[in-house]
């Protein structure tokens, strides 16, 4: 590679800039495997006691697995929602000669325009006479819905960038649409596919909202409702501590995830962007 | 196996592309769909093929009428412009793709599968990807998967244009070998007509959705119909001079005159023609000369392109071996055969 400036004049730029938020983290990180003394900037001493709620149960948090649990199914479900209705479906866009279909278009773009929260009575209302509300099935299908416009629209794409003339050939060597869908197309819109399942799967992880209002006295508890038991600061046994390692125990896997698939979740933004 | 079109019809969205289209390609051979952009040729091609629905007349595989019958059903062979190879497939599961579609054992499979390969010569390269292989590779890898399933008929989309010249030599020559060592039925539609001359038994020049003629590839040269054949067959091109008849001679209104053919005695005194003359029938036999100045040079190496200035605006074109004894600005009086000069009447057809 040929460079024409110099990189350490950017590298400190960014590392100015992004230094509250790296300070900030690795404080949080550091303080839930530490004790510091009150006034200081240091940590004193190695202190495990607030990873106790992995293994004890009486803690505020509870049984902090069947949430971890129910969290990854929670993600997990809307990630397979998700990516089916928009495989198929953005192929059915990108490629069907649908009636309508230049409405149904547009109609997938002003859904995706509209942040999910303005639709909430409405989704309220439905969920109340469809017998779903207070139900983790009900949620699931909600927050997998509204991102169903984002994730057709990506992967329709993605559809649009595979050329005719593979699906053509496909056709004159005798397999059938499905057939060839399944075994030319698919493959060429894998960068997309496993794009568009981290976004969902990270998405339905970190939700809060949805689970709160459409399932709030549910025994199906995800990471994000125990955190914000947790962090309660009316409880009697409020601990900062433990709040702030529930959090970081929270994040790990969306770090780790991070970290494997980062060049992957780019790849929307490199191959799906043609409209 | 005999195609054949009867009455064919193709419209887009209300505007008839072709009019009932009749044409009759032959056990065996290949003939050249030859046209300008946009005339047609493709959509007959898709047509056969089975991707575009026909709105009017019949297709029939022999005796077989295919006309509504899904692409699946037709056991045609197509070979795609950019070769349509399956990406994430290497060349060996692209070419047995069509037969694992038909459900065929692994061992049938991979018998027809190495026999094909050796055809085409694409062996060494079974497990390469589409993107490791080279335009002539891949365009190897696509006649086979066209052909691994024995197709009744090998349509093939412009499968040159995406080759350098070299490449295009040989493939040319390679398509061809093939073609008649399988002895199978082909389509070949291209805008270029040495590649339609040198490679196909007929050529079926197509202009605006209609087929103007249909001959073996030197008929075609030595007898065009009309006009538009005689400009699009040659190169470089046939030079068109137009004028009218006087007597037994041609005559531009600058006063350019020429001999008619022996053959066309009789015309009509005044009658508005068009003589056409090809640069090989200018600068080296025939009874009549013809003085000028020389315009333009082109050396090509083994021969040489003239242009001489014959008379006010009448330039025509000499194609001859390599000389060098004439230059630009220089007075030549070079011989034309009358004999093999196209005549045509004003609405460009061949007298």
């Amino acid at each position: 590679m040929t460079r024409n400036f110099s990189i350490w004049p950017v590298v400190l730029i960014l590392l100015l800039i992004s230094a509250p938020i790296v300070i900030m983290y690795s404080y949080l990180a550091l303080g839930t495997v530490t004790t510091t003394e009150p006034g200081d900037l240091l940590p004193s001493k190695l202190a495990l006691d607030n990873w106790r709620f992995l293994f004890d149960t009486s803690t505020a948090a509870g049984n902090i697995w069947i949430a971890t649990l129910n969290t990854f199914v929670f993600a997990a479900s809307i990630m397979v929602i998700v990516l089916t209705v928009s495989a198929t479906g953005g192929y059915a866009m990108s490629r069907l000669n649908l009636p309508f279909r230049r409405f149904v278009l547009s109609g997938i773009m002003v859904m995706h325009a509209f942040p999910s929260v303005t639709l909430i009575i409405g989704v309220f209302l439905v969920l109340q006479f469809t017998g779903l509300y207070d139900t983790m099935i009900g949620v699931i299908l909600v927050k997998a819905s509204l991102m169903l416009p984002f994730g057709i629209w990506i992967m329709k794409g993605f559809y649009d960038a595979v050329p005719w003339e593979i699906e053509m050939a496909g056709v004159q060597d005798g397999a059938s649409r499905f057939t060839v869908w399944r075994r030319l197309i698919l493959p060429q819109v894998r960068a997309g596919l496993v794009a568009l399942g981290l976004f969902a799967f990270l998405d339905g992880w970190g939700e809060y909202v949805l689970p709160r209002i459409l399932a709030p006295t549910n025994d199906f508890r995800v990471l994000s409702i125990v955190l914000e038991l947790v962090g309660n600061p009316d409880r009697t046994n409020y601990d900062f501590d433990l709040f702030k390692t529930v959090g970081v125990f929270y994040t790990l896997p969306v770090l780790v995830i991070f970290v494997f698939f980062q060049h992957r979740l780019m790849d929307i933004f490199g191959g799906g962007t043609k409209g | 196996m005999q195609i054949t079109l009867k009455n064919f019809t193709k419209s887009f969205d209300g505007n008839v592309v072709i009019d009932r289209m009749n044409l009759e390609i032959r056990d065996g051979e290949m003939l050249a769909l030859l046209g300008p952009s946009g005339c047609g040729k493709s959509t007959t091609l898709l047509a056969i093929s089975g991707i575009h629905r026909v709105n009017g007349g019949q297709i029939l595989f022999g005796d077989r009428d295919v006309s509504n019958l899904p692409s699946q059903k037709r056991n045609v062979g197509v070979v795609f412009q950019n070769y349509a190879l399956y990406p994430h497939m290497n060349a060996y599961e692209n070419i047995a793709f069509p037969l694992q579609v038909r459900g065929q054992s692994k061992t049938e499979i991979e018998k027809a599968v190495g026999q094909i390969a050796a055809l085409t010569h694409i062996e060494p390269y079974m497990s390469r990807r589409p993107g490791q292989l080279s335009g002539g590779q891949q365009q190897r890898v696509a006649l086979a998967r066209a052909l691994v399933r024995r197709p009744d008929v090998l349509l093939l989309d412009e499968p040159l244009a995406n080759l350098d010249a070299k490449l295009r030599l040989e493939m040319r020559s390679e398509i061809r070998r093939i073609q008649q060592e399988t002895g199978i039925t082909a389509i070949l539609v291209t805008h270029d007509q040495v590649e339609a001359m040198s490679m196909s038994d007929r050529i079926a020049i197509m202009d605006q959705g209609e087929i103007m003629q249909i001959s073996t590839p030197d008929d075609m040269y030595r007898n065009p119909v009309n006009r538009f054949i005689a400009g699009f067959m040659g190169n470089p091109p046939i030079v068109m001079v137009d004028g009218r008849v006087e007597g037994t001679a041609f005559e531009t209104t600058s006063g350019f005159r020429l001999p008619l053919p022996g053959r066309l005695g009789g015309l009509k005194h005044g009658r508005p023609i068009s003589i056409g003359i090809r640069p090989e029938h200018f600068g080296s036999t025939g009874a009549h000369t013809v003085a000028g100045t020389i315009s333009f040079v082109e050396p090509q190496g083994r021969e040489s392109h003239f242009d001489v200035r014959v008379g006010e605006g009448v330039v025509l074109r000499s194609i001859q071996p390599s000389r060098r004894d004439v230059a630009v600005g220089q007075p030549v009086e070079w011989p034309i055969d009358i004999e093999s000069t196209l005549v045509f009447d004003e609405q460009g057809k061949t007298l």
